[in-house]
């Protein structure tokens, strides 16, 4: 048996309640809006969803480990997404993404400790013209420089402190 | 008003709303895409919204959000009807005075025109700009035009009329015929031909098919796809009805990937608006026709651009290929006939039935019809969207309306077609762009992406940062992918870290020929070609690597030894705090000079410099440099320096 932990389980049944009755097809759609909800998946509440709709358990973290997309861990309050496209990549992009990991003091995919920040990169975010390009919580930053990206990132601490 | 029961009802309503066109009146379009959103289109459509109620102009002045006009490096664009005048870069402080001069007073403002760089003359019309004047515009003509999630605006400009022309006039042989006819080729990358595989679906036994649209466009720098399902999603959707009648699926799904939030939000709004008119459900406008399509969001997966692993993805598993046969159209989504097409290719159906298949036919080269939609981006004047005839060629396209390379650099290749394509050298500028020609030179046509790449731009690296991509994108599930490109990668990395062995380009040479040979799908099958391509063409640079351990464009930090160029110094000291071994030395005003026994080779003081002064050079130039340094009187350099900067300023003076 599969411990129920503290993660309230309302929501996501209110999502299967609106998803009539899931299968197997829809996995995916699944995962997603229980990420949509959550902000991650917590595991406790993808086993009772398991349960509730019969998909196996494994099916659900097979493939939430295998896409991009699906995290298991909380995120921080900002989402910092950098590009690693091409065009991105020509104009200087790897250095822009190595001034946003020095300036948050994480790797990429990872989240600081103070769940303050996350920092992702993108295989490309179709703003080419932009290059390269951050995004910080929705909002576009073109034409970026290790310096510019710095700012803005301490800019974010600032306000937060 | 709601569903239209009957396909004269649809007429009758299309009669109606091409009649409430205005030709004549006023209207302000701002373009909505991505690009043009990130440049702060919004507040400027704001601004408008905000100076006509101030005003009270409502009545007479309009405001549009359109889909993307392609000109993203000028972005947010602003085009004012009727007379088509256009205005880049627009800000929002901006719009009050447009407003006021051009759509009320009649007047060009001058400041505001498009500069044309290469002529250096205002170009005030929106067809008569550089970029759009040289493009040819099919599946493009309403992108910029219409407003996106306007199923009526959409109507009026005659759509979903090739939908009700496929219904009323023809069968579904004849449509496919039409198609066939037309020459289309997939637009998604390996080209096949769209009527072969939509001929195979209809004849292909079993009750229940299915259509997708693969809108996963995973392709680092295309955005075509993107912009279609922002700017035109209903024709995408009419493409897709007019494909399900002709092979008789009776389900879709349209898969876009979550990384384009616009085009997810229009994808859904239309297929709302459809339904609601019955253009999509039960019963397709009173007939015996029925389709629905389903959007499905991507879960962030490259391989999922693979017509089986998007299936599989679809199907609620892990987003791993299988073996073909059987195709798609034989056996896909759960076992049944699917066709798949790319959003492009969709898009371009409604045309083929419009003009007929003859006459598009007529456009293209032997072996590649219609137009291509290309996204140029990368070291180039204009990025941004191009539609252009098959068969026109990299010069017409990277110089003619994307005005070339910028800060008087040189050109050196194009990327084309992203992780599975490659680069095509300055050779081969006048080389028509079709499916075919592009092979021959070890590119393929891809999605489109084009990537200008100049001299600044390290080939080594570029293939290293490829397998990288196609690397981590590897779903593992076959050997020769998941090992080949890991073993290349390493490769690549050793090589553009210095650490390059004679024999590394010979190996690597031959672990692509098999990784290319023996991979289950289209991602390892390809992923070899940025590192083949760039061995065909730029083999110097490899040796250079490998042999010597340098690089000649100056980006492989390991293999750069840095100087300090005392004409371009100011003495701000700014590499000095950069240096994590402190081995720069020189005071406040002074040059500054590279220790070069602490040198780790990071390159922080380069991105620190502003000036330009530090630059990274072979180990040959550095001690040729260091000599002549030597030899230098050091106050002498400085005083150089500072008596130009003198005369400079009493010239300024």
């Amino acid at each position: 048996m599969v411990e129920l932990a503290s993660a309230d389980i309302a929501p996501a049944l209110k999502i299967l309640d609106e998803m009539g009755r899931p299968g197997r097809g829809d996995t995916i759609p699944i995962l997603q809006r229980l990420q949509e909800t959550y902000g991650y998946l917590p595991r406790e509440v993808v086993f009772e969803v398991s349960r509730i709709t019969g998909i196996p358990a494994s099916q659900f973290f097979g493939v939430a480990t295998f896409y991009e997309q699906f995290h298991f861990e909380p995120r921080g309050r900002h989402l910092v997404r950098c590009c690693r496209g091409t065009a991105c990549h020509v104009r200087g992009g790897l250095k822009v993404i190595t001034a946003a990991e020095k300036a948050l003091g994480i790797k990429e995919q990872e989240t600081t400790e103070d769940r303050l920040f996350t920092l992702e990169t993108v295989a490309c975010l179709g703003t080419c013209a932009l290059a390269p390009v951050v995004v910080i919580d929705d909002t576009y930053h073109g034409q970026m420089t290790p310096s510019r990206v710095d700012r803005a990132l301490r800019r974010i601490i600032q306000e937060e402190s | 008003m709601g569903r239209l029961a009957s396909i004269s009802a649809f007429e009758e309503w299309q009669v109606g709303l091409k009649a409430g066109l205005d030709p004549s009146r006023k209207l302000i379009t701002i373009c909505g895409g991505t690009g043009c959103t990130a440049f702060g289109a919004r507040q400027v459509r704001e601004a408008f919204e905000e100076a006509i109620a101030q005003r009270g102009v409502g009545g007479q002045v309009g405001v549009k959000v359109t889909g993307c006009h392609g000109f993203c490096e000028k972005g947010p664009v602003l085009v004012i009807l009727p007379e088509e005048i256009f205005y880049p870069s627009v800000k929002a402080k901006d719009a009050p005075e447009i407003l006021d001069r051009t759509v009320l007073g009649g007047e060009v403002i001058e400041r505001l025109l498009y500069v044309d760089p290469a002529t250096g003359a205002r170009v005030v019309y929106n067809p008569d700009v550089p970029f759009y004047a040289k493009q040819k515009r099919g599946v493009f003509r309403l992108n910029g035009v219409i407003d996106p999630v306007s199923l009526e605006d959409y109507i009026a400009h005659g759509g979903y009329g090739a939908l009700v022309k496929a219904m009323t006039e023809m069968t579904p042989e004849q449509v496919i015929e039409e198609v066939r006819q037309a020459g289309l080729r997939g637009r998604g990358g390996a080209g096949f031909p769209t009527g072969v595989k939509w001929d195979m679906c209809r004849k292909a036994p079993g009750g229940e098919k299915y259509l997708i649209c693969n809108a996963d466009e995973g392709d680092p720098g295309a955005f075509m796809d993107r912009s279609l399902l922002e700017g035109v999603p209903h024709l995408v959707i009419e493409g897709m009805l007019i494909a399900a009648y002709a092979t008789g699926a009776s389900r879709g799904f349209v898969y876009v990937r979550a990384e384009y939030p616009i085009a997810v939000r229009h994808t859904y709004a239309t297929l709302k608006q459809a339904r609601e008119r019955g253009l999509l459900g039960e019963g397709i406008l009173g007939t015996s026709f029925s389709f629905d399509i389903e959007p499905r969001i991507g879960a962030g997966a490259f391989v999922c651009g693979e017509e089986t692993a998007l299936i599989a993805s679809l199907e609620g598993q892990r987003g791993m290929p299988r073996p073909r046969p059987p195709f798609p159209v034989q056996s896909g989504y759960l076992g049944k006939p699917t066709n798949i097409n790319n959003v492009e290719t969709f898009a371009n159906v409604p045309l083929i039935l419009a003009e007929g298949g003859e006459a598009y036919a007529s456009v293209g080269t032997a072996g590649s019809k219609g137009t291509k939609i290309f996204a140029l981006a990368g070291k180039v004047n204009n990025t941004g969207l191009v539609e252009v005839p098959m068969g026109a060629t990299i010069r017409q396209v990277v110089f003619d309306i994307g005005g070339g390379i910028p800060g008087g650099k040189s050109f050196k290749a194009v990327q084309m077609g992203g992780p599975s394509g490659g680069c095509v050298p300055a050779e081969f500028l006048d080389l028509p762009i079709d499916y075919d020609s592009l092979k021959q030179v070890g590119a393929i046509m891809g999605s489109g992406g084009l990537i200008v790449l100049d001299e600044e731009t390290c080939m080594v690296e570029l293939a290293r940062y490829f397998l990288e991509f196609t690397q981590n994108e590897s779903c593992g599930k076959c050997t020769p992918c998941r090992v080949g490109t890991k073993q290349m990668l390493a490769i690549l990395e050793r090589m553009t870290n210095g650490q390059g062995r004679p024999g590394d380009v010979e190996e690597l040479e031959r672990l692509g020929r098999t990784v290319k040979a023996t991979s289950l799908c289209g991602l390892g099958q390809t992923a070899p070609n940025p590192a083949l391509s760039t061995i065909r063409y730029f083999r110097e640079e490899y040796d250079a690597h490998v042999l010597r351990h340098e690089c000649p464009a100056g980006v492989c930090r390991s293999m750069l030894h840095y100087v300090i160029d005392p004409e371009h110094c100011v003495g701000c000291e700014l590499c000095t705090k950069a240096c994590p071994t402190h081995g720069i030395s020189g005071e406040l005003k002074e040059v500054h000079v590279i220790d070069q026994s602490r040198c780790i080779h990071c390159g922080g003081c380069r991105d620190a410099c502003r000036s330009g002064a530090v630059k990274g050079v072979s180990l040959a130039e550095m001690e040729a440099f260091m000599e002549r340094l030597a030899t230098m009187e050091p106050a002498k350099t400085w005083r150089s320096e500072k008596k130009a900067k003198g005369e400079r300023a009493k010239a300024k003076g």
